[in-house]
């Protein structure tokens, strides 16, 4: 019954979603009011029946329904509750109910904090978020409906993909996927923008703030995914430029330009045509991923079995939106009036830069990601792009633009003294030559570009901080001057002061792992030893267990420095039922300094296991600096001027009559 | 020196051409220097491969030809049910590997035909075929696709 209710409040919203992609957008046209109105109710509607749908879904997994052939094929009574809560969107149909449902709530929340939109735009915005949310649920009731029923009901579940049984790896898809269809609510801006005709400060101020969400949990998304890979799949390495992990960052490097962008439109009501532009691009971006991963046309290792019939469908809804709203720009843009003039070398010169710079970045990943499939439609010959590809295209690219970054924020708007910027980066200057003399000595015979890439990383963070300290005259004024500048900045300023330093700590950690990582691959048979990156292992046991849905064969290995005992490190085999699928957790010891990184492998004929060794120098710094960039949005997000809402604060605390 | 709005244009077209089309240089010459190619186990034995040329190698493992050794190195037989390639890789196998399953492996030929292989490609999933290994089956009629998928 619960089933069939989540069924039905599904197809209600599909209704529903048409008639608010229909309604509002005629209202606006004719200027009706009461037709505009409906799109409010509508979407906070919408999300509510999702939310229903969603809820039913989940209360299958919750009581282990397998009459619900979703629920059979992905979920197993014996699997512990966080998994039965995460198995909801560990599968095609669950994840993509998952995925109407955060469309639903970033519209329902447009709806409910945008009081002061003019109504035709909201009209407007609402009848594309809509639209969208009616090509999905069409796509889900039609292709791919999670409450299908199974005639006779199986006893028993069939399991969950046991890799995906991880904490980290139930609030991935929540987390990327807000950050994917947020960005939707920047592409119906830009939709609704171009239909009005009209881009102002006021516009940009609105979008600003969803773009930043949605970028937040892009962020972070993607991090927690890469964190997942390196310590779930035993490889060691946390990026591997694969289909699945550039479909989720090519998003993000538009997303980033956006938010820049978006600045410039905001103070100088100038790059107003780029910005509409960068705002579909991203939200196409979003669904070229959403493409590419659920339709399997590019081999990933990240990629599950798929059906090629559903591909064709997100294709169509990619070509339409895409095609779509690319069509009304090439129309619509040059009504757009042009803005603010100035100079190259001014603050709007440095923010073009940066997004020159990472939109041809997000291009060469593009280019990259899709030749494979262009090559096979040519040739007929298969191929592979791989990391060494992406590492230097993207690292010729991105090299200027981290050098570029801390000036930047020096440089006043309309024309700028670019002497008097670099005059006041001369400390962060020094800390950078500092910076490369010590690590050229102190690592001389690692590969020569580590010292520069760490010189960056420095020049990064105290570029950062230079900027702060200029705005709060740190050291330039009596401590209570300062103190009480600082906490008069502005949210958006520390946040940007945030985001740009997390970048730097991110950078660290890429350059120390690329460059210093050590690796060792040996057998080793019960109470051997082995002296690596400055540590003593011993492969002290093996032990087998038993878990909630899985069996067990642990490894032991126990690590000292200089004869002192440190930790115990365990790295497993897990056999899932009941399934039978292996996997391997890896052993993590956290120093100061980097992880050591045990992987205990197959046993050997002979006795003993293959064991993999490594050391990851300062590896965590890369996750760690994600999430001071998160921190750094989300700060920027309380900003009161960037509150929707902000322009006209209540001045009396009284509280209306309600209608 | 008054900056004019024609003036500011150019200047952006001038310098988006610029970084564009550096980018597109590189690009073209890190693909043509970075591309691997994949075979499958009959191409491999219908081409002439050099043994400097990096490739991936596709195909199903075949049944009962994983060797682990007594050290690091372990063998198998990748087949295309029509032509099989030697394998050699030093290093810890992915979790889903497994006899009869689909493998993807890169590295290059030896002297004696084996080919030695740095990487084996792991999947997340045990139905998931990669698309190259799928589509060299489908050819030689040994792929059904709704094999795996009972009710």
């Amino acid at each position: 019954m619960i089933t069939e209710t989540g069924h039905f409040v599904l197809i209600l919203a599909l209704v529903l979603a048409i008639f608010q992609t229909i309604v509002p957008m005629y209202g606006a046209a004719k200027n009706d009011a009461r037709l505009m109105a409906t799109a409010q109710t509508a979407a906070i509607t919408q999300f509510l029946l999702v939310s229903i749908a969603f809820g039913a879904l989940m209360h299958g997994y919750l009581v282990s329904d397998f009459t619900i052939k979703n629920v059979y094929a992905n979920s197993h009574s014996a699997k512990p509750l966080i998994y039965k809560i995460s198995g909801v969107w560990a599968n095609h149909e669950g994840s993509l109910l998952l995925w109407v449902l955060i469309l639903t709530m970033f519209g329902a929340a447009v709806a409910v904090f945008s009081g002061n939109l003019p109504p035709t735009l909201k009209a407007r915005v609402l009848a594309v978020q809509g639209s969208v949310a009616s090509a999905f649920l069409g796509f889900i009731l039609f292709t791919s409906n999670p409450f299908e029923r199974l005639n006779p009901a199986p006893i028993e579940g069939t399991g969950m993909n046991p890799m995906l049984q991880d904490p980290a790896l139930a609030i991935h898809p929540p987390l990327l996927y807000a950050g994917y269809v947020g960005l939707s609510v920047a592409f119906s801006f830009a939709v609704a923008a171009l239909i009005e005709g009209k881009v102002d400060a006021a516009w940009a101020r609105w979008v600003r703030p969803w773009t930043l969400a949605a970028w937040m949990f892009l962020t972070v998304g993607i991090s927690l995914g890469s964190w997942w890979a390196y310590y779930e799949l035993g490889w060691g390495g946390w990026w591997f430029w694969d289909p699945v992990e550039n479909a989720s960052f090519m998003p993000w490097l538009v997303a980033t330009a956006l938010l820049h962008s978006a600045i410039v439109v905001e103070k100088r009501n100038a790059l107003k045509v780029w910005t509409i532009l960068l705002a579909i691009l991203a939200f196409s971006l979003s669904l070229l991923g959403t493409f590419l991963v659920r339709s399997g046309v590019l081999t990933s290792v990240h990629a599950f079995a798929n059906d090629p019939e559903r591909g064709v469908f997100i294709l169509a809804i990619l070509v339409f939106f895409v095609g779509g709203s690319l069509s009304l720009y090439a129309w619509r843009a040059t009504s757009l009036k042009a803005g603010g003039i100035f100079a190259p070398l001014s603050r709007e010169g440095s923010l073009v830069l940066n997004n020159l710079f990472l939109a041809v970045a997000a291009f060469a990943v593009l280019t990259g990601t899709l030749f494979p499939l262009v090559y096979e439609s040519f040739t007929g010959g298969k191929i592979s792009v791989g990391a060494p590809f992406f590492n230097m295209v993207f690292g010729i690219l991105i090299v200027p633009l981290l050098l570029l970054l801390p000036v930047g924020p020096f440089l006043s708007w309309k024309r700028a003294n670019g002497l008097a910027a670099i005059k006041r980066l001369w400390i962060a200057g020094l800390a950078v030559v500092a910076t490369i003399v010590t690590v050229f000595v102190l690592k001389a015979d690692g590969p020569w570009a580590a010292p520069i890439g760490m010189g960056i990383a420095v020049w990064l963070i105290a570029g950062s901080l230079s900027e702060m300290a200029e705005r709060t005259k740190f050291l330039r004024s009596p401590f209570m001057t300062f103190w009480a500048r600082l906490k008069g900045l502005p949210g958006a300023s520390i946040g940007m002061t945030l985001a740009h330093l997390g970048m730097g700590v991110t950078v660290i950690g890429i350059v120390a792992i690329t460059a210093w990582k050590q690796e060792r691959i040996l057998v080793m048979k019960p109470s051997e030893s082995i002296n690596f990156a400055g540590t003593q292992v011993t492969f002290v046991s093996e032990i087998a267990g038993q878990g909630p849905n899985y069996s067990a064969e642990t490894g032991r290995f126990d690590v000292t420095v200089d004869g002192k005992f440190v930790t115990s490190l365990y790295s497993e085999k897990r056999i899932f039922q009941p399934s039978g699928t292996p996997t391997t957790e890896v052993g993590i010891h956290p120093f100061w300094s980097g992880d050591l990184y045990v992987v205990m492998g197959d046993a050997v004929k002979t006795g003993g296991r293959t064991v993999r060794l490594y050391f990851n120098p300062f590896a965590p710094l890369i996750w760690f600096g994600s999430l001071i960039m998160f921190i750094g949005g989300m700060i920027s997000l309380l900003d009161r001027r960037y509150r929707v809402g902000a322009p006209k604060k209540a001045k009396k605390p009284t509280l209306q009559a309600a209608e | 020196m008054a900056m004019t709005r024609k003036k500011q244009r150019t200047i952006m077209i001038l310098g988006g051409l610029a970084i564009l089309g550096v980018a597109s240089g590189v690009i073209l010459t890190q693909l043509k220097d970075t591309i691997v190619f994949f075979y499958t186990p009959t191409e491999v034995s219908e081409k002439s491969i050099s043994p400097q040329t990096r490739f991936r190698l596709g195909g199903l493992v075949e049944k009962g030809s994983v060797e682990r050794g007594n050290g690091v190195t372990v063998k198998f037989i990748v087949t295309d049910n029509a032509k099989t390639v030697k394998v050699s890789y030093t290093g810890t196998l992915p979790d889903l590997f497994g006899e009869g399953q689909g493998v993807v492996t890169e590295g290059k030929l030896n002297a004696g035909g084996v080919f030695v292989a740095d990487t084996v490609l792991a999947k997340h999933d045990e139905n998931y075929m990669p698309k190259e290994v799928a589509d060299s089956l489908k050819k030689q009629g040994y792929w059904k696709h709704d094999e795996d998928k009972k009710p």
